[in-house]
């Protein structure tokens, strides 16, 4: 948890902890980087597959059954802390939803900057889709098209002004 | 005079929540709020809470506090409410003067739930009261509820929740995050809110703090510092950033003030955040049918203060002879989403606050 | 400055509205507290300090610090961060701990 605690970012063996075995990633999938202990439980609620378990004790750190989970992306925008994204492993590339809450949003086929835990920029990506509905409450699902080597480093996007 | 059943200090998440239940259960209360509008802090969060469905998880504070003040405008009759009015004055014989304007009035009450909340505390540093220079709630009122923008580059000074999520909601604003300052060696918030700051490239300092602020009759440019292990400035680590706006976000202190009035037994519980009210289990001050819920009680998040609010409104509906038809189930209910909420390591804080009050607790 | 596009917020168009600050004619609009109104207007200094005559502007917003005090259509000591703009009011730097008049 060093790490973490001192400036916001987890380490390599954590984030790699969140993840499923590679055959999984083949469907999309909740990656949830949800490392501490605090009182919430939304993304277990809102799962419509029951794919998320808290239980009881809120303050017990969500765990996927990535059998059952569709990556659907219901619990992306319902995470309060913005902590949940899917991945999924296509043959050329990787496909993310992640949560997105500036303005003014990017476009459809946009080019960006794909950026680390860090804000670092590691590469350029692709907007695939920019996914809006009146239930997701102002938070942006973006579908982003990012190089097969940043599965463990991509987390957002920048666009490029 | 007006008499009243139940009189409710402060319109928050605690005293809407205690006049909802106390309304279900057939008691009348007014409310007093000295702000213009209803709803304490939860108007400007523009973020999704956190906590469990009961506390409204999810969803953005600006519309827990409508659905909060709905609930309150669902009982017409049951329930007053006064805004831009202070609760000047509280005594022994449970009279309550107000200020409204220039109009001053006394009520009286059978029952009183002091729900005053709390206010940022302030730092000490070298021109520290420069124009620019902010507390983080401020910084909040500015952007999200007037949309004014308070600047354009910002320092923050705090990584607790507040300073963390004001971070985020400034660059959601548009103005640059220069950098967050941490007096500790670790982040005091949730890693989470962390995470989404580092994202967006904001620089968190651990073991730093502000040592100068500078400039001609608004703030220019800040001089901060390397902390050592007993929090002193480190000789020889001093930056200079250049920001026209500075926000302190260093810990909330409970507007307790009112109790002093009447010399309801108090302690000063640091972990709590300040002065507090001795309490006992149902949240009663030493002074018969004087109550104390949310943040005034013990500086936590707005989910407990809402639920605080809504279990003194319970034990206040049973005093005052109108016991809740759901009233065992509702206790039950209400002190179990409490031990819930707490009982996280970020929920040590609290507990360990709670057990220095009790040793203090009277037998009634 | 006015935020235009927020991610989470919509501010609408509100109606502007006329006041003096210092007996110079500007413009706030509705829903602005004084305070607000001003600080949109680029004004940072809102009062003095008593002895120092050190400059003291915004800092807490709910009405607790008394650093936004100024005076308000003839009246001392108003806080002007939780008094909402109304139009027409005359706003005015306060001088020391302000004047009473009967």
């Amino acid at each position: 948890m060093n790490l973490l605690n001192k400036n916001g970012v987890p380490s390599l063996e954590q984030i790699k902890s969140r993840f499923p075995s590679k055959e999984l990633l083949l469907t999309p999938k909740a990656i949830t980087e949800c490392y501490e202990e605090i009182p919430c439980n939304p993304c277990s609620t809102v799962c419509p597959f029951d794919a998320i378990t808290i239980g009881e004790d809120i303050n017990t750190p969500p765990v996927v059954d990535f059998d059952k989970c569709t990556g659907c992306g219901i619990c992306v925008y319902n995470c309060p802390g913005l902590a949940i994204f899917t991945v999924q492993e296509n043959e050329e590339h990787l496909l993310f939803k992640i949560p997105y809450e500036f303005v003014p949003y990017p476009n459809l086929g946009e080019i960006v900057h794909a950026v680390n835990r860090n804000g670092e920029i590691i590469s350029k990506a692709v907007i695939t889709k920019v996914q809006i509905s009146s239930r997701q409450d102002k938070t942006v699902l973006l579908h982003v098209q990012v190089a097969k080597e940043y599965l463990h480093e991509f987390i957002t996007v920048r666009r490029i002004i | 005079m007006t008499n009243y059943d139940l009189v409710i200090i402060g319109g928050g998440p605690a005293g809407l929540s205690a006049a909802k239940i106390a309304a279900e259960a057939g008691v009348k209360s007014i409310i007093i709020e000295r702000d213009y509008h209803l709803g304490g802090q939860l108007v400007k969060q523009t973020h999704m809470f956190f906590g469990s469905e009961k506390q409204y998880a999810k969803t953005r504070g600006i519309d827990i506090a409508k659905i909060l003040v709905n609930n309150v405008m669902d009982y017409p009759d049951s329930i007053e409410v006064m805004t831009n009015t202070t609760v000047v004055g509280l005594y022994d014989d449970m009279v309550l003067t107000l200020l409204q304007n220039e109009s001053y009035s006394k009520i009286k009450a059978k029952s009183i739930i002091i729900a005053t909340g709390a206010s940022e505390k302030f730092l000490a540093f070298e021109n520290n009261d420069l124009p620019g220079i902010y507390g983080a709630g401020a910084v909040q009122t500015l952007m999200n509820v007037h949309g004014v923008l308070p600047g354009e580059n910002v320092v923050m000074v705090g990584s607790g929740n507040i300073g963390l999520i004001v971070s985020y909601q400034l660059m959601q604003a548009g103005v640059n995050v220069k950098a967050v300052l941490e007096a500790s060696p670790t982040i005091g918030g949730y890693k989470v809110h962390a995470s989404k700051l580092k994202r967006l490239g904001v620089d968190i300092l651990t073991s730093t703090s502000i040592k100068k602020a500078i400039g001609k009759d608004k703030l220019e440019k800040i001089i901060i510092s390397k902390l050592d292990n007993d929090w002193n400035y480190i000789e020889k680590t001093e930056t200079e950033i250049e920001t026209d706006v500075l926000c302190i976000s260093v810990g909330l202190s409970p507007q307790s003030r009112l109790l002093g009035m009447i010399e309801a037994k108090m302690k000063y519980v640091p972990t709590l955040g300040g002065l507090v009210a001795v309490i006992n289990k149902h949240h009663e001050t030493s002074i018969k049918n004087i109550f104390v819920a949310g943040d005034v009680c013990g500086v936590e998040e707005a989910s407990s203060a809402i639920v605080e609010g809504c279990f003194t409104g319970l034990i206040v509906s049973e005093r005052l002879g109108h016991k809740h038809q759901n009233h065992d189930k509702l206790y039950n209910d209400f002190k179990s989403q409490l031990q819930n909420l707490r009982s996280g390591p970020f929920g040590k804080k609290t507990r360990t606050g709670l057990e220095e009050l009790r040793r203090d607790e009277f037998v009634k | 400055m006015r935020i235009k596009d927020h991610p989470i917020l919509e501010f609408k168009d509100q109606k502007p509205l006329h006041f003096t600050y210092n007996d110079t004619l500007v413009e706030g609009q509705f829903g602005d507290t004084i305070a607000s109104a001003l600080h949109n207007l680029g004004i940072r200094k809102l009062s003095h300090s008593i002895k120092d005559k050190r400059a003291r502007g915004f800092y807490c917003a709910i009405g607790n610090c008394a650093s936004c005090n100024m005076v308000v259509n003839g009246k001392p000591n108003v806080r002007t961060c939780v008094t909402l703009l109304e139009e027409g009011m005359s706003v005015k730097t306060q001088v020391n701990k302000g004047v009473l008049y009967d």
